[in-house]
């Protein structure tokens, strides 16, 4: 018997293909799994905000700073978005066009109700499968290290009013963490004063990539302010390369697998061993977007240098693996997969059946989906459920039943 | 098996291709150094739709005989398909990935008769 086969209508996706269609076969997939009975709440996905960087400095609190940086929007060529610090050109996550969706998501949108963010997010949910999607900027992620502190503050206050304005009010499925200006702890304690009652703000976000310590003593009011709203704070990995560490790094590909981890490993040495958690035991901390290979490491390496020094890190009545297990939570993407027994043992050792939360990275080159925790050998259903969402609706107090239409 | 009729083979050019549905299944058709290869568009690392990738020539690294580098270049000779959800890279001739040979592509069966091409997913 000869049927005729029909031609798809994309042949070649490129970054003007709608998200449905680069995502049909994870929509596919999700169907096939059943998710529509499973709650995904996917902690980790990104916009460009920069694309609206006309609109949001337009909610620059500074009334001089603001009249300067929209006339430079409108007028100035040949520069970065107004204020903004960051590694410029050197962004080659797409290999060289290879993968569309990282370079752009240029897709045409016409409704018009709602901003376009909104409508690329929604896309991006009914493709994976998602329920509620925490949203992330991009190019701020390195706002961290601005030489001036005070432009973190202006862009990073701008930045979550513009987000909970024109985004996160369309959709209560969209969320986000609110960046908080780690730079300024004064600015950062009236952040969390402004946001933690607006809607779609379930915790707040500090970029890793900087050079204060966490466990400075600045920072004690807000860990203590978190602790008391019971508000989550995320550390949210990047790279960047004026890192003198990583200085004889050529490749983007050695940059970004060390850069995402290793900004997150300082921190979290440092937060173990000054005793963040024996201070604020309540106080719920997430390690986002550094993968998950390097917690076992970390966790092994801090035991065994510990009980050789334990008066170095008085604070401590148990060892950092307990810390890293019990008061720290992680986000799955980019899970590493090439040797399944690791990540068995892996997820073991950070007890991910609770401290496990799923994470895409849409639309990022090494974006993760949902069925990858779903088709894990070894894991148990409620495993898998509570890795997939519900151990983020425990975290951020959300309703556990699904909302999305499959 | 049903087989599906693709079309006159000459509707795809040297370095061409047709990504096609097969009642659900879906296959690409590629033309590389004159002859057809026929592939399921489902990438063996997470089911992404690697047939509707961008093409490439593969990327080498050509080391002098001091052991030093240059320039990178493309070999003509190896043509790759990437996936676009996370640019595995694939020869289009073998279905092998580059880095992981045993990872491939999965063929489809392919047929011309008359001049019109046919597959089985
Ligand atoms: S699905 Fe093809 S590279 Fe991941």
């Amino acid at each position: 018997m000869t049927h005729d086969a029909r031609p798809l209508n994309v042949q070649e996706i490129d970054v003007f293909t709608d998200t449905r269609e680069v995502l049909a076969h994870a929509n596919k997939g999700a169907k096939q799994r059943g998710f529509q009975d499973w709650l995904i709440c996917d902690v980790d996905a990104h916009h460009v905000e920069t694309v609206s960087w006309h609109e949001l400095v337009e909610y620059i609190e500074d009334p001089v700073i603001r009249h300067q940086a929209m006339l430079y929007q409108k007028e100035r060529i040949g520069g970065a978005p107004y204020g903004l610090n960051g590694d410029m050109g050197l962004k080659y996550q797409d290999v060289g066009g290879r993968i569309p969706h990282q370079a752009g998501v240029r897709e045409p949108v016409d409704d018009t109700s709602v901003h376009r963010d909104v409508t690329l997010t929604r896309r991006a949910m009914q493709s994976l499968g998602v329920d509620y999607m925490v949203l992330f900027p991009t190019p701020m992620l390195t706002l961290g290290l601005h030489p001036q502190p005070e432009m973190e503050v202006h862009l990073s206050r701008a930045y979550n009013r513009w987000l909970v304005d024109k985004v996160l009010k369309a959709d209560n499925r969209i969320k986000t963490l609110a960046y908080l200006p780690f730079n300024t702890p004064t600015e950062a304690e009236a952040m969390i004063e402004e946001f933690a009652d607006e809607p779609g703000v379930i915790g707040f976000c500090v970029p890793s990539v900087r050079h204060k310590p966490l466990h400075h003593n600045d920072y004690m009011r807000c860990y203590a302010r978190l602790q008391e709203l019971g508000k989550p704070i995320a550390f949210h990995a990047a790279y960047h390369w004026q890192d003198p560490s990583l200085a004889t790094v050529n490749r983007f590909l050695g940059m970004h697998a060390l850069g995402f981890a290793w900004c997150n490993m300082v921190h979290m040495t440092n937060w173990i061993l000054n005793g963040i958690p024996e201070r604020f035991p309540g106080l719920k901390s997430i390690w986002v977007e550094s993968g998950l290979a390097w917690i076992p490491f970390l966790m092994q390496r801090l035991d065994d240098q510990y009980l050789m020094r334990p008066s170095e890190a008085p604070q401590l009545k148990k060892l950092p693996s307990e810390y890293m297990r019990e008061n720290c939570w992680y986000t799955t993407q980019p899970m590493e997969t090439t040797n399944m027994k690791a990540l068995q043992v892996t997820l073991e050792m950070i007890n991910a059946e609770s401290q496990l939360l799923f994470a895409s990275d849409w639309p990022h080159f090494d974006f993760d989906l949902p069925q990858e925790i779903f088709d894990l050998p070894f894991l148990s259903e409620q495993a898998k459920r509570n890795i997939l969402g519900l151990n983020a609706a425990k975290l951020f107090g959300l309703d556990p039943t699904p909302v999305k239409t499959l | 098996m049903t087989e599906f009729r693709i079309g006159p083979a000459d509707q795809i050019p040297e370095g061409g291709r047709l990504v096609v549905d097969c009642d659900g299944k879906e296959v690409g058709v590629f033309r590389v150094k004159g002859a057809l290869h026929a592939w399921h568009n489902t990438c063996p690392h997470r089911q992404g739709p690697i047939c509707q990738g961008r093409l490439y020539a593969q990327v080498i690294e050509p080391v002098a005989a001091d052991g030093t580098t240059r320039l990178l270049a493309y070999d003509e000779d190896a043509q790759h398909i990437v996936c676009p959800w996370h640019g595995y890279e694939f020869d289009l001739q073998t279905g092998r990935c580059q880095g992981r040979p045993t990872q491939r592509l999965r063929p489809a069966q392919l047929r011309e008769e008359a001049g019109i091409v046919y597959v089985r997913p």
